[in-house]
Parts: C-alpha cells; structure tokens; sequence
C-alpha cells in the first residue's frame, strides 16, 4: 500500500462514470434496461442511451411511476437502472422503494445524481443531504458513494453484474478530482485502506474522500499519521475495516458530502459504540438545509474539505 | 360455464369468510366484493398452472389492494396452489398468508407483495413494458381499489400505460363506491371516472362486477382494442353474497364473530 501518492489525472463528473458504468454492463448482458425522468443528460445516462436507444424508455417527471415499472421490469427478468437528481430518486419516491423494491427485493439500480452540497448554485431544494439516511433504514438495500468518476463506472457495472437486490449509487455533479487507479481491487461492502497512519482514521465517502487524502498530506506535515480509508459502499458496511481502525488509530472521524444525521459518520459510529468505542467526531452538514453558491465555496463554508478535516483532526486529538 | 364460474365464486366467499373468521382481524367487504372477478379471473381469463406457479408464459395479477388479500388466498387455495387447510392460518405468527401479501413468505401464485395504495398499477405497467421489450405473449391484470385513484402515483401510471401502448395490459377498477370514511364521492369524488380514463387515452368498460356474463363480456372486450390498455370499471357491492352486510361501509376493515360467521355461511347462495 502506497502512503499517499494519489494524482489528480483530471476533474471528471462522477455521472460520467456512472454513464459509462451501464453501458459496460450492457455491452455483454442484454437485459440492463435505462428508465428516465426527463434529465438524461444531467444524470450521465445519455451515454448508455446513444449506445442502446431500443433499450432506453422515457417516463417523464413521475419518479414515484418510475420505480415501480422498475419493479415490474425487475419481476420480469430486465435489470433496470434509474436515474434522477438524488432528492428525488431517494425521497420522493421512499415508499415505492419500500414496499415495491426492498420488501420484494428486486435488483434495481437507482442512480442518485446531483447529490450533496456540490450541487452548487441550484441552491437547497437540489442539493441532497439526506439521502442516504432515508435509504439506510429499509432492509434489503445496498448504498455505495463512489469516491471518483473512475470508481463510479467500476462500481455501476458490479453493481449491476454481482447484485441481486435493489442498490443505490450516489454521484455528483462537479466535476471532481478522478484519482482512482482503473485497474483497483475494488468490491462492494470492502473498504479501501488508502493511506497506513495510525495517529487518527478518517473514513470518507464521495467526494470526500480526495479532501480527505489532500488533508492527510497536510497533517503529515505537521507530524500527524493518517489512515484513508475509502468507505465507498455504506451499506452493508464493512464492519472489520472500522474496528480495526478504531483499534489501531484510537480516533476516528468521519467526512461525507450528507446530513451528519444519519449518513456514513452515524453507520460508523453505531459499528464503533459497540465494539471498540474511542474519540469520534463528524465532518458533514450539520442539521441545516444548503443555499446557492459555487461548489467550492459551499464545501468551504459548511466544512466539508480537506481544511475543515485537518482543523477537526487537530482539535480531536489535541 | 356460467354456472360453474357462479360456484367457483361461492366456493371463493366461503373460504375467504372462514380464512376471515380465524384471523379475527381483516378486510371482509372488499374481499366478498372481489369473488365473482377472482372467480372469472383465474378460472376462466388467465393462463396459469397451480403446479408450475413460476411458468414463464403465465398471465400475471398484480393485486394492488393487499388488503383484499384473503379473496387472493381463497382463490389461489382453491385453484391448487396450496391446501385450502392453510387458510386458517391467514394473519397468524409464522403464517405463509400474511395480513398484506409478502411473497418472502414462500406462498406460491403471488406476483408481488404489495398494500401500500397507489403503488401496484406502476409494477404491472413495468411488467406490461417488459413483456413486449421481451416479445412475450402473456398478459397482465391489475385490481385496484376506487379509493386508492386518489393516490397521484396512480395517475402517472395510467399516462405511461397509454404513452407505450400496453394492449397487454387489463386494469380492473373495483367500484364498491366506499371507503373507509365513506362514500367515495364524499371523501374526494371521482367522477366522472370513465372519461377521465378515456382522456388518458385508455379502452374503458363499464360492467356489473358481480355478474359473471357481465365480466366474461368486459374481458371479451378488452381484447379487441389494439394498441391501447384496457380499463374495466366493475361495479362491485362491498361485502355481496351476505344480505346483510352488503354495501355496508363498516364491513371494510371488520370481520365476523361465531354468530355472525354461521349466519354469514348459511346466507351464502350455492
């Protein structure tokens, strides 16, 4: 394992791995079907589209609909993959993905684009901070944040390809730093050890997960060890990897583009308080709704980037 | 075949009231509602094979009403699916007939686990998408309830039945005209129901839902209107078969004790 050498290769939108992540899938399996809520192109499916048009319907603004025609087509055999801004694909359609999926544990991928504070300058009503609480509690349900648009597409297709229940992947919309090696050992519900420290743990999600190593360079200076760890798939969530740091690190904190409540800091800390408790704290938005600005400036201003995370790394261990 | 459809749903009544009866919880106006068209449905208009229950080339019911479910249970006990004995077990701990259908509990004939209103028409239009994607002969049916039209999801899925064409597809509307506030009209009308259908551009079909011949000619219809989903808005009396109880809105989420169950079983017209 290599302590820290990850290069930015470009800013690339994680949609765009996502986009690519279904056509890959549905070069050798016929049956991956694209649904639509009007938004194609903004949510990177207009990639796997141009490359299957037969394969492709469109439902209009109705996602409630969409997920149950999700669910029809997944009882008939079809692997369906629908795609909306995150706020819907989670939470205006909550009880269909309930009951129609998760209770019937259907194999349907729900792509949430446009998620967390990133979103930028279409303010509040689109920015999703609360997704992946909602979708935590329903049985049956796996949740994967990808870190970049490289790991999007590997972790599109797997999901796709390996899974037989209903999946959530979660992506952004500015383009991000693309980092991850394309040939990584990558499987859903194993953690990514990024960097060794063992002074403090930081386990990421998404975007946060470049802030995170950018944060750890800069701790290093200042004679701080730190352990990345790339917690892409939040649910189910690698318990070992957790335990382990909070053994070896003593101290952990959590960074993801999501409501403190409930999100990735909260499955870690329910996997912590059980088996090895030690000093926590969270990196993410803290109870609040977002508002209008660049993505940078509202990362900056609620405390989701890599000076926030070495302020609250100083501040834990202190 | 008229008569022999008249007993199956006899045989339906009866089975559901006594599946009713042991839960001591349940829906019995809906469920003796829905006799004569689970009668025709799996007796007459579906293809299906009770001994190979996941046969690909089977007709499909998306049932959205869970809380029907006992009318299911009888029906599908009756058809061969499972023992009639296990209907007592209907709502029990460890039972395989859960109070809303869960098809996790390893009951055979179920399509999808459904109960919570508005969500059923969506999966059969997904799976009515689906069978022409995949060149697939087999049809779908949907029963919905009256009341659950007021849910908005039902709406979108109608748009999307008529935008992709779906001949394959058969919805039944039961028009009990009740709920559990009251009447329908009363609570959030839905009248004129038959245009707005029309205006979404489905084949609709007025008929008497507790008539057999009624039903037999309604589906009879709904396949002779290509390139468009059919709607059957079958006139239902909630609780029909028991004098006593028919029409009663109160009937809805009740079901009867000793005395009212033997009355109830000898009321029951063969």
């Amino acid at each position: 394992m290599n302590n820290n050498n990850y290069i930015n290769r470009e800013n690339v939108s994680t949609k765009i791995g996502f986009g690519n992540g279904i056509k890959d899938a549905a070069i050798s399996n016929n049956n991956v079907i694209g649904l639509g809520s009007d938004i194609t192109s903004s949510v990177g499916m207009n990639i796997f589209k141009e490359a299957f048009p037969d394969r492709f319907y469109s439902l209009g603004i109705a996602e409630q609909n969409a997920i149950g025609i999700a669910a029809g087509m997944a009882l008939s055999g079809l692997i369906p993959v629908f795609s909306t801004y995150a706020v819907f694909a989670s939470m205006r359609t909550l009880d269909q993905i309930r009951i129609s999926l998760c209770y019937n544990n259907l194999h349907v991928i729900i792509g949430g684009a446009h998620s967390g504070i990133s979103v930028g300058p279409d303010g509040a009503t689109h920015q999703a901070l609360e997704d992946i609480s909602t979708l935590r509690a329903l049985p049956n349900m796996t949740i994967i944040s990808p870190c970049d648009a490289t790991q999007t597409k590997i972790a599109t297709k797997l999901a796709i390809e390996e899974l037989d229940g209903p999946v959530y992947i979660r992506f952004g919309r500015e383009p991000m730093p693309d980092f991850s090696d394309k040939k990584q050992d990558f499987s859903i519900g194993k953690a990514q050890r990024l960097t060794e420290g063992t002074d403090i743990a930081i386990i990421a999600s998404g975007h946060l997960v470049w802030e995170s190593l950018e944060a750890a360079k800069e701790l290093k200076e200042k004679g701080v060890d730190t352990r990345v760890i790339n917690m892409h798939t939040i649910k189910p969530i690698d318990k070992d990897e957790i335990i382990l740091a909070a053994k070896e690190c003593n101290y952990i904190i959590t960074a993801e583009e999501h409501q403190i409540t409930g999100g990735l800091g909260s499955a870690v800390a329910e996997i912590i308080v059980k088996n090895h408790p030690c000093k926590m704290d969270f990196i993410g938005m803290p109870n609040t709704f977002g508002e209008s600005g660049l993505a940078r400036e509202l990362m900056d201003k609620y405390g989701m980037n890599a000076k926030a995370i070495v302020q609250k790394v100083l501040k834990l261990i202190e | 075949m008229i008569q022999n459809l008249k007993q199956k749903a006899y045989k339906i009544r009866k089975h559901t009231l006594e599946s009713l009866y042991h839960a001591g919880s349940g829906h019995t106006g809906g469920s003796l509602g829905l006799a004569d068209i689970f009668a025709v449905l799996y007796f007459q208009e579906m293809k299906h094979q009770p001994d190979n229950p996941k046969w690909e080339e089977r007709d499909r019911l998306i049932l959205s009403i869970g809380h029907v479910a006992p009318v299911h249970y009888a029906t599908l006990a009756l058809a061969g699916y499972f023992p009639t004995e296990e209907l007592k077990t209907l709502r029990k701990l460890g039972s395989r007939l859960q109070g809303h259908p869960g098809r996790d509990f390893g009951l055979e004939g179920l399509e999808l686990s459904a109960g919570s209103l508005g969500q059923g028409l969506s999966v059969a239009v997904g799976m009515a998408i689906a069978a022409k994607h995949k060149k697939e002969n087999h049809k779908i049916y949907a029963i919905v309830g009256d009341g659950e039209l007021q849910e908005g999801s039902i709406w979108e899925a109608a748009m999307s039945a008529a935008h992709y064409n779906l001949d394959n597809l058969t919805l039944i509307i039961d028009r009990n005209g009740v709920q559990i506030d009251g009447s329908t009209e009363d609570v959030m009308s839905l009248e004129p129901l038959g245009k707005k259908w029309e205006a979404f551009g489905w084949n609709v079909i007025d008929c008497d839902g507790n008539k057999i011949d009624e039903l037999l000619s309604a589906f009879d219809k709904s396949k002779k209107e290509p390139n468009k989903p059919s709607v059957i808005i079958a006139k239902t009396k909630m609780g029909k078969g028991i004098k006593e109880i028919e029409g009663d809105y109160k009937w809805h989420g009740k079901t009867p004790n000793k005395k009212e169950f033997d009355r109830f079983i000898t009321s029951l017209k063969q």
